[in-house]
């Protein structure tokens, strides 16, 4: 344990110092800010009975397709190619501590990231407060069910983004592996649905199954107030494979 | 389970899929050693230094490190050892200080001794007044090493294992890695690899040859210089043929060999040959050369065999060796035909 904090500490330093970080920041908070703009503008035109927070965290999909792969693809793959992951395993620090500390670091990184969007909803009734309603942009149920979804989903992307960072040494085919992995789960798992909703004769365990699967539907679900058992089953056992099935790689690649 | 040994490796062998990088080797190094690994590219020193520091697993064979077994106890290894692996990779954005306070919290150092200890193993390798805050990635060649070094020596190791250490260092560099490993000599054992032959004859004790994953030749450089090039060796300067000089020692019943003939300066020749015999040898060649004809001798130099001889000898035994017991196409016939004989 002693290990994982000292290398969790290297970590978040590194991702401070690293040019990647900023650009994936500021690529992020671009694009995030954009969303926010036009789905407020949208709202003003057309009446909606969603909040705004609530269709803001709806695309939630997009920056993390982008984010997650310039997050992650460096950790372990850019290492290895450096060589300085083979100096780190001839420390005492075990394979674990290195894998966990390169998913903590980056997870630390990925919601601080997504934190700072809220952000917007305060300026937005900082910049117009004869207009906006304040209650309506930041209601505190939503987010913060968005919030818990978020932050449970973010462990399963990022052990994506880690263990395509542990397979290889390129970083280039890690964000690649990550992108088209990401894609898989989040946009699969819809178009499952889709086809379950196509052929309605599916059995009551098929329908079950696709359910489980379905990022969209647990974000419904988390922003309306309802906590499911099963996303946190799914999200954390998932993630928590994929990080030991990336701790046996590098044990096996070192 | 010997203890006596810094090192100990037994029968190490690993397999890269159906090849063998190594195969067989065992040897020891004593507490306080400095060990030379020698072997052309791809004979398995890298392997066998990977397998002890613990970054790699043995497919079988055995190996402790201060009585600690590093398959059996992979992490208490590394608590003993210092690594600096080929290449040393360094992180580029760290500030030297910063990287081994890093390594030092990494390796275990407890928290108040932790800047006498950096700063220690700085000062050993040179970089307190010079690069302590220096970025690494902007450091020279030469200082990057001595990072390196300054890494390996952390945390009061007991063992210390190089992987080319020198590569790619001037000659001043290499003078001054030279010096400080003879300054851990009789403190801390040390094992490294290298290409260059001089350097491993002056910084080790012993030194230990491999070639194509077996270990073909181990001792000092006294030992190996008798076991693969034995009797004496002496550079003749003469005006004389190669047919005159060789008559000449025959005519006094020397038993000489002729091994090299260079062209000298204002028409000498000079030989360099080897002779079987006791102390007075280099007398009594003096005395076959002033009596022999067509023979004038200007001078007659004892020449030792340095490493480099050593090691090609060694490894030109070994590559014969492997030639000879490697099965021919008529042996394989023959072999097969006696099978055949036998099933009948």
């Amino acid at each position: 344990m002693r290990h994982f904090f000292i290398l969790l500490k290297h970590e978040l330093r590194m991702l401070m110092i690293s040019p990647a970080t900023y650009i994936a920041a500021v690529l992020f908070l671009c694009l995030m800010g954009y969303l926010f703009w036009a789905i407020l503008r949208g709202m003003v035109n057309t009446p909606e009975d969603v909040l705004p927070a609530v269709r803001f965290l709806n695309v939630f999909w997009i920056p993390v397709l982008f984010v997650v792969p310039l997050l992650t693809m460096r950790s372990v793959a850019g290492e290895r190619n450096d060589g300085t992951l083979g100096t780190l395993m001839t420390t005492p620090a075990s394979r674990a501590a290195i894998i966990l500390s390169k998913f903590a670091g980056a997870y630390i990184f990925y919601m601080l990231l997504w934190f700072m969007t809220l952000g917007f909803p305060k300026i937005a009734v900082e910049f117009f407060p004869q207009t906006a309603v304040g209650s309506g942009l930041l209601s505190q149920s939503s987010v913060l069910g968005s919030f818990l979804f978020l932050s449970l989903s973010g462990v399963l992307f990022i052990s994506i983004g880690i263990f395509a960072s542990s397979i290889t040494r390129s970083q280039l085919v890690a964000g690649m592996f990550c992108f088209t992995a990401l894609f898989l789960v989040i946009v699969g798992g819809q178009q499952l649905s889709n086809i379950s909703a196509y052929g309605a004769d599916m059995t009551e365990w098929a329908k079950s199954l696709v359910d489980y699967f379905q990022v969209f539907g647990h974000l419904d679900d988390f922003s309306r107030g309802v906590l499911d058992t099963r996303p946190f089953f799914y999200y954390l056992s998932l993630g928590g494979l994929l990080l030991g099935l990336a701790t046996l790689v590098i044990e096996a690649k070192a | 389970m010997e203890t006596n040994h810094s090192i100990y490796v037994k029968n190490l062998t690993r397999y890269y899929g159906a090849i063998a990088a190594i195969k067989n080797v065992s040897f020891n190094v004593n507490r306080g050693e400095i060990v030379g690994f020698l072997g052309p590219n791809g004979a398995g020193k890298s392997t066998t230094m990977r397998i002890l520091s613990g970054l790699l697993p043995a497919s079988s064979g055995s190996a402790w490190i201060s009585g600690t077994s590093v398959a059996q106890n992979p992490s208490e290894v590394k608590r003993r050892i210092g690594f600096m692996p080929e290449n040393n990779p360094l992180p580029e954005d760290m500030r030297v200080v910063e990287y081994l306070r890093f390594r030092g919290r990494l390796k275990e150092i407890p928290g108040r001794k932790l800047r006498a200890s950096v700063q220690d193993v700085m000062e050993v390798c040179d970089l307190a007044r010079t690069a302590r805050r220096k970025i690494i990635g902007t450091l020279s060649k030469g200082f990057r090493q001595r990072v390196g070094i300054a890494d390996a020596l952390l945390g009061d190791p007991e063992v210390i294992i190089m992987d080319e250490p020198t590569i790619g260092l001037d000659p001043h560099q290499i003078q001054g890695i030279r010096k400080l490993i003879d300054s851990l000599r009789g403190r801390l054992t040390v094992v490294l690899s290298s290409h260059i032959l001089p350097e491993i004859e002056r910084s080790c004790d012993r030194v230990i040859i491999i070639n194509r994953g077996r270990v073909v030749a181990s001792g000092t450089s006294t030992e190996l210089r008798e076991e693969f090039l034995p009797g004496q060796r002496f550079q003749v300067e003469a005006e004389a043929s190669e047919e005159s000089l060789m008559a000449a020692f025959s005519n006094q019943g020397i038993d000489a060999t002729l091994l090299e003939t260079n062209p000298g300066t204002k028409g000498r020749t000079l030989f360099n040959i080897r002779a079987e015999g006791n102390g007075l040898l280099g007398n009594q060649l003096i005395n076959a050369l002033a009596q022999g004809e067509g023979c004038t001798l200007h001078s007659l130099a004892p020449k030792e065999a340095n490493l480099e001889e050593i090691f090609l000898a060694a490894t030109k035994r070994s590559w014969e060796e492997t030639i000879e017991n490697k099965p021919t196409a008529n042996m394989i016939k023959e072999e097969n035909k006696a099978k055949k004989a036998e099933a009948q």
